[in-house]
């Protein structure tokens, strides 16, 4: 009787095992030959920034996509990018590599979207700027916090001049200033850079216990300033005299920021029509526009829409099905 | 010397080799939380690259979504403690918060993209785990002997372990096989969690069986017993004088300027070492006493915070990582051996769950007062403050604990 039911037992289990292990399996297997969009695709020959338009990333096919002029087509064949830049002379393209832990392939590519150079960094990619000329790039990455760690994210921001070919892979050592006074704490982070003209300042987010600044830096002088509080991902206007932000309005996780636009010769900030919450680098599509992303509608993962930046007018949907918007001239 | 005087009248004088079999109610049990671990590992490590990149969500939601449940986690365990308790339904508890978390995975699975799925599937989970632990944990002691519990619960931990160690590398093995179809985890990750509710099912008596559990009218709480009032001050205390795990990695990894690629790679350095001396901790448990290895265990987690006071190396670095596996092994498991003959079979589970819950919220309350002195009044003097509070801790504890451990008739 009790070897019996031992066996019994035992049969059980091991039909189970057969059973589970055989249903992951077929599920891999389906998981692995299923259409998916490729994720590291080039871009295609005829596939460059000479044509003007709105560039974008297509969550459909995972690929940088144009839309030439209002009301044409898009046209499809750019390089498979998570998140997408282009300005000047270079385009930045950050892609996820496939894979634990999280690493996230910073592409420079030239205007024909080949691959001038590439650097990894750990962490998955989230932010993307050049500065006009082509001459300076940024990426940020969030670094997950392992499964054995705290689930904690924390922010890693690069800055690339490619005039010296030199590298900064974290901008966190940067000597900071906030209220006169040099900060030191441990949980400073960066995110979100911005260039200016010059090919010199840039602005950026520094968080710290609990608090995001607006931070001026110098990169010949390796020095930044916290200028403002309670300003994130700082985008700055053609003619440098804007700045486009998300301000924390809300304690409401679901929907916490609003875009606000900063005029630094006044620094006073108002604004903008959009009512939903964005969480998005804002882009300046010109001197009056701006674009940005917004969850999408109709089982969208994302949609494009632009807003003027005087705080007038109504945002207005440009691009059903799309993601990191630069405008190309 | 071998002292396995318990005053016991029914145990069967012992020779040295018999002692070496472990309960197969252990094993059994060890045997589930490898397989659950691996289940749930695997989640634990796509989850946040699903979220954020899969899903769009900002780290902010994401960071809410995860936070969301630790507080109430420990409420649950309560909760799960008294259930087991009443009428020694311990494997049904148990097995019912096993599934809950296996069927949490379906959730995942289910819910796409919509976050409110997702809370929901992330709240199952946290709520089996917050309802097993006690009921497990009790099943464990009750499953043999007293004086043989410390290595119990060192094999079960180590078992435990393993799977935690294993569950990360089998979702990169999918990852990899699937380029990134974080379903295929969750798929891979529910069949496993199943074969662990499985094992329970077919392989663990009921406690009923284990024991005979004592009918008395009304089991007495376990506050009433002086001996584990004390224990229960002690590991508060204890708790709250620790820093938090990611605090001593984050510091290892300034002082050393790590690569942030390996930052993940640090705990697995303590994981190891708590693996690999669970079992032998949990042995020299049963013949000392347990008071004095969970002592030991702190005075290393107090050598760990000493060493991080001299100019960080390799070789430091390496002394510091294994003080904390050390640390582990000598205080994780062996708590529970030295807690459980102390309550009575009926209110074992209850016990230990309040056990568990106030050791959780005190390391809750020490990692915060951490955080919050390093962001004040800077790293060096935040680490000195921890380790006077952590060496006065651990004087008061000498003092408290109950030296020598009487069993619950």
């Amino acid at each position: 009787m009790k070897a019996a039911q031992r066996h019994l037992r035992l049969a059980v289990v091991v039909i189970a095992v057969l059973l589970l292990a055989g249903g992951s399996l077929g599920y891999v297997l389906h998981a692995r030959h299923r259409e998916r969009p490729p994720q590291q695709a080039d871009a295609d020959g005829s596939f460059g920034l000479d044509e003007p338009g709105l560039y974008f990333r297509d969550p459909a096919t995972g690929r940088v996509a144009r839309l030439p002029a209002r009301g044409a087509p898009r046209v499809g064949g750019g390089p498979s990018c998570d998140r997408f830049y282009a300005a000047g002379e270079r385009a930045l393209c950050l892609r996820k590599l496939p894979g634990l832990p999280a690493r996230t392939r910073a592409l420079v590519l030239d205007r024909r979207l080949r691959e001038v150079r590439g650097v990894t960094v750990p962490g998955i990619p989230n932010r993307a700027r050049v500065s006009a000329s082509g001459n300076l790039l940024s990426w940020t990455a969030f670094a997950v916090g392992d499964s054995y760690a705290t689930s904690g994210f924390s922010t890693r921001t690069s800055v690339l001049d490619l005039r010296t070919g030199y590298l900064i892979k974290s901008i966190e050592g940067i000597p900071l200033t906030v209220d006169g006074a040099r900060y030191h704490a441990p949980d400073v982070n960066y995110w979100g850079v911005t260039f200016a003209r010059d090919d010199n300042r840039f602005y950026a987010t520094v968080s710290s216990r609990g608090r995001t600044h607006l931070v001026e830096g110098d990169l010949r002088n390796w020095s930044a300033k916290a200028l403002r509080e309670n300003v994130e991902c700082p985008s700055l206007s053609p003619d440098n005299t804007r700045i486009a932000f998300k301000k924390k309005v809300s304690g409401d996780p679901r929907a916490p920021w609003r875009l606000y636009v900063l005029d630094l010769a006044g620094m006073r900030e108002h604004p903008l029509a959009e009512r939903h919450s964005v969480d998005d680098q804002a882009a300046w599509l010109d001197d009056s526009t701006l674009g940005y992303a917004l969850p999408g509608r109709g089982g969208r993962a994302s949609d494009i829409w632009s807003v003027p930046a005087d705080g007038t007018g109504e945002p207005r949907l440009v691009v059903p099905g799309g993601s990191s918007p630069v405008a190309v001239r | 010397m071998y002292l396995a005087t318990t005053g016991r009248t029914d145990a069967p004088p012992r020779t040295p080799g018999a002692g070496r079999r472990v309960p197969g109610t252990v094993l059994a049990l060890g045997a589930v939380s490898l397989v659950t671990d691996v289940s749930s590992e695997m989640v634990t490590a796509v989850l946040p690259l699903y979220l954020v990149l899969g899903l769009g969500l900002s780290p902010l939601q994401f960071g809410f979504l995860d936070g969301m449940f630790n507080g109430a986690t420990a409420l649950v365990r309560l909760l799960g403690g008294r259930l087991a308790d009443r009428g020694g339904r311990h494997k049904r508890v148990a097995g019912a918060g096993y599934l809950l978390s296996a069927l949490s995975r379906l959730g995942l699975l289910l819910a796409g993209g919509a976050t409110a799925g997702i809370a929901a599937a992330l709240a199952a989970d946290r709520l089996g785990k917050g309802i097993r632990t006690a009921p497990r944990d009790a099943l464990i002691s009750l499953s043999g002997p007293p004086e043989t519990l410390g290595r119990s619960f060192g094999v079960h931990r180590a078992m435990d372990t393993t799977g935690a160690l294993l569950g990360p590398l089998a979702a990169f093995a999918v990852l990899r096989a699937t380029t990134d179809a974080y379903d295929a985890v969750f798929v891979v990750s529910f069949c496993t969690g199943l074969l662990g509710v499985l094992l329970l099912a077919v392989y663990v008596p009921p406690a009923s069986e284990t024991v005979r559990v004592p009918v008395t009218p009304r089991p007495r709480t376990a506050f009433r017993d002086p001996a584990f009032r004390r224990i229960f001050y002690a590991t508060a205390l204890l708790g709250a004088a620790t820093i938090g795990d990611s605090f001593l990695y984050l510091l290892l990894q300034r002082g050393l300027d790590l690569p942030t690629a390996l930052f993940p790679l640090l705990p697995l350095g303590p994981a190891a070492g708590y693996l690999l001396l669970a079992v032998p901790v949990g042995r020299i448990a049963d013949r000392t006493g347990r008071r004095l290895p969970f002592l030991l265990g702190h005075a290393a987690l107090l050598g760990a915070y000493a060493l991080l006071f001299a100019p960080l190396a390799w070789p430091t670095a390496v002394a510091v990582l294994v003080l904390l596996g050390i640390f582990y092994a000598a205080t994780d498991g062996v708590l529970m051996a030295l807690a459980g003959p102390l309550l009575p079979a009926r209110g074992r589970a209850g016990g230990l769950a309040v056990l568990q819950t106030g050791q959780a919220l005190a390391r809750l309350l020490g990692a915060a007062g951490f955080g919050a002195a390093w962001t004040l009044w800077g790293q060096r003097p935040a680490l000195w403050t921890a380790a006077l509070a952590l060496a006065g801790a651990l004087l008061a504890a000498w003092r408290v604990l109950p030296a020598t451990v009487s069993e619950a008739s």
